[in-house]
């Protein structure tokens, strides 16, 4: 038995159930896979290897048992940023080296619960501030397609470890793209889930107000399991919303006709600048689509023009409050200073890195005495134009179809030292943030240079069913997924 | 926007921040944020006068909890956290009065 | 040129919740450092607040019993600032659309019955406590976080007495409402006050002081008044107050400058994302409405009603909730409201200021009280015998019965013993003998004196009149 680690969600739960294979099996093909890549691919942060094994004979007994748990025996990596309790939880920063988590993330929970593999810790931007995994102070990551490009980001490591089947799935989080773009750019698949729909509880907020938590899979199918063991109503979060989680996994059958449905197309979402390689490969995805019985139906979101400049002012406004608490006080690094105010300065200057100081102090200016009502508050109002734009789409459409980003993946430190042009990058991915709505991405095509290009499909609030049965019907009539990179 | 944004002061945004500066880093960020500032500005174009504002994308209203004692964290754990500790406090330098 | 002052008030109350305000830590005084805490509390990553139903209900009944309209819909916001004690580094608290809206107080001053209008109360949460030693400070969040209201006042008073008789009245009706127990040593209740001075007459008002984070009433009378002189001398030296912000030295009894205007924090205020906003309907305000519990003016119109009372008894009785509550729980095991009232307001407040205890210390309990009212009305001791089993109690503890018998302050009732004495008085003293029976009634009290006096003060006065009056009228 070899290669488990190249098996998806579903395919090891047969084996699984089968006795084809045991989950110590499945640990020890990814540990080697591991060994053998991520000296190159850089996706981990930390991995206990011994703890992943102990967890895999535990679930092993376990369905000797009985058990027959949604995800249990499979290996799941971890961003970085999510609290699991006795594991570092750094953020990719040197602010929080030290701290260890006494708690668990809900979603952490609920793997548990759902008999999963805590895998190890992957790599992200800082704070999950970064479209490359460049901003990252503990470790470098580099896309499994080509180790010169970048993964995207934030969840870098997330979407290169499924990239390079050093993991069978993982979890990322998304405030602005930082699910759909990196696995884009992987050619993975990944879910921005609606608002609400999955806790943050545990989820160390960048921006609280557009942060959800999705999976990173090689599959629609997986990405419908794992997404499902996410979902749920948390009293400790109060923006958890109480709706019932549908079936997603069972939901998706192997009929990929979407006759009925009616799929939008937003003239706004081919934007200037656009690869062409890009644009051609969403279009052909659109007729793809419309041979499997979809109608598709122009739509406009005349304001998603505006998310760049609304998301850098609500999310870095959040983000210089959120972030405040780290200021060695409580716990992770501290520099000494001669006062508080002394020791915070110099904490947090020795602590964060530049990406994470400059958006500080671009949230912090705008919300500042004077100018909230010129920023904050009239990003909030544009916010509203935006949410409105999508209520109006969907009363024509089921789902939207778009490219996730503009280009492929690009080569490392091309982008770095233009913020600007490294921000308008997320112009399709951040009106989903901000309007709250759920959306997918997953390959359709690969560049000339190899590189794997994304579909995005958008969602209603909710309609999670909608995109994952739109998605797994245009995964599973085309061959995109079936790509491996050769590492 | 366009009466307000005359190049922000990086210095003194950054210390309301708690973060010290190098002269590098100050010159730098004012060149990128000021950018960022300039096309932010186009959301001027809009008259949005008429709008509510979004603060929550999925509005839901009194969420509240009872009034139950629940579980806080092992005391140890949290003094393992302090960088710094004394007596089961965590230890800050001398705070004067504000 | 004469000159007016103007303050406003900001008074925080911890409110009476068995949990803190976003988090199921449990509120404890005392309690050892940091074994209160918890991820939300200590601001750590990835933890969220959650409100408390208890808090938002105590200060939406806290603004009825103020007057306050209960706002239908609020909302939540950060206030940022950096500060040791203040875990997240931002306060979770309401700007712009607090829970109570305006409201009005009506209390006498000097003998005039005053209006004081409100602003707004508004819900934040506590910091962390701060001790400070040797080159350090100590930090301990087990009060982080903990539920606290803001009551705002308008700048609606113009002296100390003002101040003072508002802040008693808010005390009273929170203590009463079982919103807090405002109590001012453990920081449940703690106020800022603004103060501006402007000449007689002048309509703007001028530069205003605010004097942070006073606990006592009478440092808050204090200050004010130290602050009101300061300003008019500086006024009257033709120069310019300064709008800062200052503390209260209460060893000085001056308050000093803490902040000027020019060093102000910039707040950055903006809406909470991690809460979401609070409706209360109308049937909800009714509810509590319903709920409310009986407030001092109440209490006192049912004490002169139905306990008989004299008005008096009542105001002195009802002016602190615990002796109003420890009246109450007395009259429970009694029905001689008089005698209790006496009792309280004779010995027991005297010896609670000589002693400057408070009533929840006393070795009295109302059952020991009602027991010596109880020995008093069946006759066994006489009233002067009770004073002194309260006071014996008071200082020691004990059982009234097993004192008055330690003591031996029964009362003889005994016919014989009565008749011995009774007979010993009228062979003895003749001449007062003859004079009640030649018409004057008043000589008995003689003959009576003479039978206390054999039987040292323990015969009960009126058996012995009766005794004697028998005898002598035969």
């Amino acid at each position: 038995m070899a290669d488990l680690n190249k098996c998806t969600i579903s395919e090891l739960s047969e084996k699984l159930a089968s006795g084809d294979c045991t989950s110590v099996d499945i640990v020890n093909d990814v540990l080697a896979s591991i060994d053998a890549n991520d000296g190159n691919v850089g996706a981990y942060l930390t991995i206990d290897r011994e703890d992943a094994l102990a967890q895999a004979k535990a679930a092993d007994e376990k369905r000797v048992a009985g058990s027959s748990l949604p995800m249990l025996g499979i290996p799941v990596a971890i961003k970085d940023l999510l609290n699991v309790k006795g594991q570092p939880c750094t953020c990719s920063s040197k602010i929080l080296e030290g701290y260890v988590a006494p708690y668990d993330a809900t979603v952490i929970s609920k793997l548990r619960e759902a008999g999963a593999i805590l895998l190890g810790r992957v790599n992200m931007d800082e704070f999950a501030m970064g479209s490359s995994t460049e901003n990252a102070a503990l470790g470098k990551t580099s896309n499994p397609w080509n180790l010169d490009h970048v993964p995207g980001g934030s969840s870098g490591g997330s979407a290169a470890c499924v990239a390079a089947d050093e993991a069978i799935a993982s979890l990322g989080s998304d405030t602005g793209g930082s699910i759909r773009q990196p696995a884009a750019f992987c050619g993975c698949v990944g879910v921005k889930p609606t608002y609400g729909r999955v806790s943050r509880y545990g989820l160390t907020a960048f921006a609280s107000s557009l942060d959800q938590i999705g999976p990173i899979t090689k599959t629609v199918k997986d990405s419908a399991i794992l997404l499902e063991t996410l979902c749920g109503h948390d009293a400790m979060d109060s923006s958890s919303i109480e709706i019932e989680v549908p079936a997603f996994g069972k939901e998706l059958s192997t009929d990929t006709s979407l006759a009925g449905m009616k799929l939008g197309l937003p003239k706004e979402f081919f934007v200037e600048g656009m690869d062409p390689e890009v644009e051609k490969s969403v279009r052909d995805a659109v007729e793809h689509c419309k041979s499997l019985g979809a109608e598709i139906v122009d739509v406009s979101l005349p304001n998603a023009k505006y998310a760049i400049a609304v998301y850098y002012i609500i999310a870095t406004a959040e983000a210089s409050a959120n972030l405040a608490r780290f200021d060695g006080i409580r716990y992770g690094m501290r520099v000494d200073g001669k006062d508080p105010a002394d020791l915070y300065a110099k904490t947090r200057s020795a602590g964060f890195g530049q990406e994470v100081k400059r958006r500080i102090i671009l949230g912090t200016y705008v919300l500042s005495s004077g100018y909230y009502d010129a920023y904050y508050k009239k990003a909030q109002k544009v916010r509203t134009l935006i949410r409105n734009d999508f209520t109006e789409a969907f009363k024509k459409c089921d789902a939207i179809l778009a490219p996730v980003t503009p280009t492929p993946a690009y080569k490392k430190g091309e982008k770095t030292a233009d913020p600007l042009k490294m921000y308008l990058d997320d112009i399709l991915t951040t009106p989903t943030n901000l309007a709250g709505n759920c959306a997918l991405s997953l390959p359709c095509g690969f560049a000339s240079n190899g590189m794997p290009i994304g579909l995005q499909i958008i969602g209603d609030d909710f309609q999670e069913e909608t995109i994952l049965k739109v998605g797994h019907a245009y995964e599973q009539s085309t061959e995109w997924h079936k790509r491996h990179p050769s590492l | 926007m366009s009466e307000t944004h005359e190049g922000m002061d990086v210095g003194y945004v950054a210390k309301l921040a708690c973060i010290d500066l190098t002269d590098e880093e100050t010159t730098l960020f004012q060149g990128q944020l000021d950018q960022v500032l300039h096309y932010v500005e186009q959301l001027n174009e809009l008259d949005v006068s008429n709008v509510e504002p979004t603060a929550h994308a999925i509005p839901v209203y009194n969420v509240l909890r009872k009034d139950e004692v629940g579980t806080s964290l092992n005391h140890d754990d949290v003094i393992a956290n302090f960088p710094s500790a004394t007596d089961g406090h965590v230890r800050v330098p001398k705070i004067i009065d504000q | 040129m004469k000159y007016e002052a103007t303050i406003g008030l900001e008074t925080h109350v911890m409110q009476k919740t068995n949990t803190k305000m976003f988090c199921s830590c449990k509120y404890e005084y005392g309690a050892e450092p940091n074994t209160h805490v918890c991820p939300t509390c200590l601001g750590y990553p990835g933890a969220l607040p959650v409100m408390n139903e208890k808090a938002i209900e105590l200060i939406c009944k806290a603004g009825l019993l103020l007057g306050c309209e209960i706002n239908p819909y609020s909302k939540w916001d950060r206030k940022n600032y950096f500060y040791p004690d203040m875990a997240k580094n931002y306060q979770i608290t309401q700007a712009d659309e607090p829970l109570c809206l305006g409201g009005e107080v009506t209390v006498e001053v000097e003998g005039e019955m005053k209006t004081f209008t409100l602003e707004r109360i508004h819900q934040e949460e506590n910091a962390a406590k701060n001790t400070h030693v040797a080159g350090a400070s100590l930090v301990d969040y087990n009060r982080a976080g903990t539920a606290l209201m803001e009551i705002v006042s308008d700048p609606c008073m113009s002296s100390a007495s003002d101040a003072l008789a508002y802040m008693t009245h808010v005390k009273q009706v929170m203590q009463y409402g079982g919103i807090s127990n405002c109590d001012q040593e453990k920081g449940q209740m703690r106020s800022d006050v603004n103060v501006s001075v402007k000449p007689v007459g002048q309509k703007e008002l001028g530069a205003k002081v605010e004097i942070k984070n006073m606990n006592s009433f009478a440092f808050i009378q204090d200050a004010i008044e130290y602050e009101i002189d300061r300003q008019i001398s500086v006024l009257e030296s033709g120069g310019t107050v300064v709008q800062e912000t200052r503390g209260y030295n209460p060893d000085r009894g001056e308050t000093f400058t803490q902040r000027t205007k020019e060093n102000a924090h910039d707040y950055r205020y903006f809406p909470e994302p991690d809460l979401m906003p609070v409706k209360v309907s109308k049937e909800q305000v009714e509810q509590w409405r319903s709920e409310l519990p009986e407030m001092p003016a109440q209490r006192r119109v049912r004490y002169v009603e139905q306990l008989g009372l004299p008005e008096y008894d009542a105001g002195v009785l009802t002016a602190s909730m615990d002796v109003s509550d420890w009246f109450e729980e007395t009259m429970k095991h009694t029905k001689n409201a008089k005698a209790v009232s006496n009792f309280i307001m004779g010995e027991m407040l005297r010896l609670l200021s000589e002693q400057g205890l408070s009533i929840a210390d006393s070795k009295v309990t109302p059952q020991k009280l009602a027991e010596i009212i109880a020995l008093i009305d069946a006759k066994a001791i006489s009233t002067g015998g009770g004073k002194q089993i309260f006071e014996t109690i008071f200082n020691e503890g004990g059982d009234p019965a097993a004192i008055m018998e330690a003591k031996g302050l029964a009362q003889v009732s005994d016919d014989s013993a009565l008749e011995g004495w009774a007979d010993e008085a009228i062979a003895n003293n003749p001449k007062p003998v003859e004079e009640y029976k030649a018409g004057n009634p008043a000589s008995i009290n003689f003959l009576m004196g003479q039978v206390m006096k054999a039987s040292r003060g323990k015969a009960n006065p009126g058996a012995v009149m009766q005794m004697l009056k028998q005898k002598l009228d035969a």
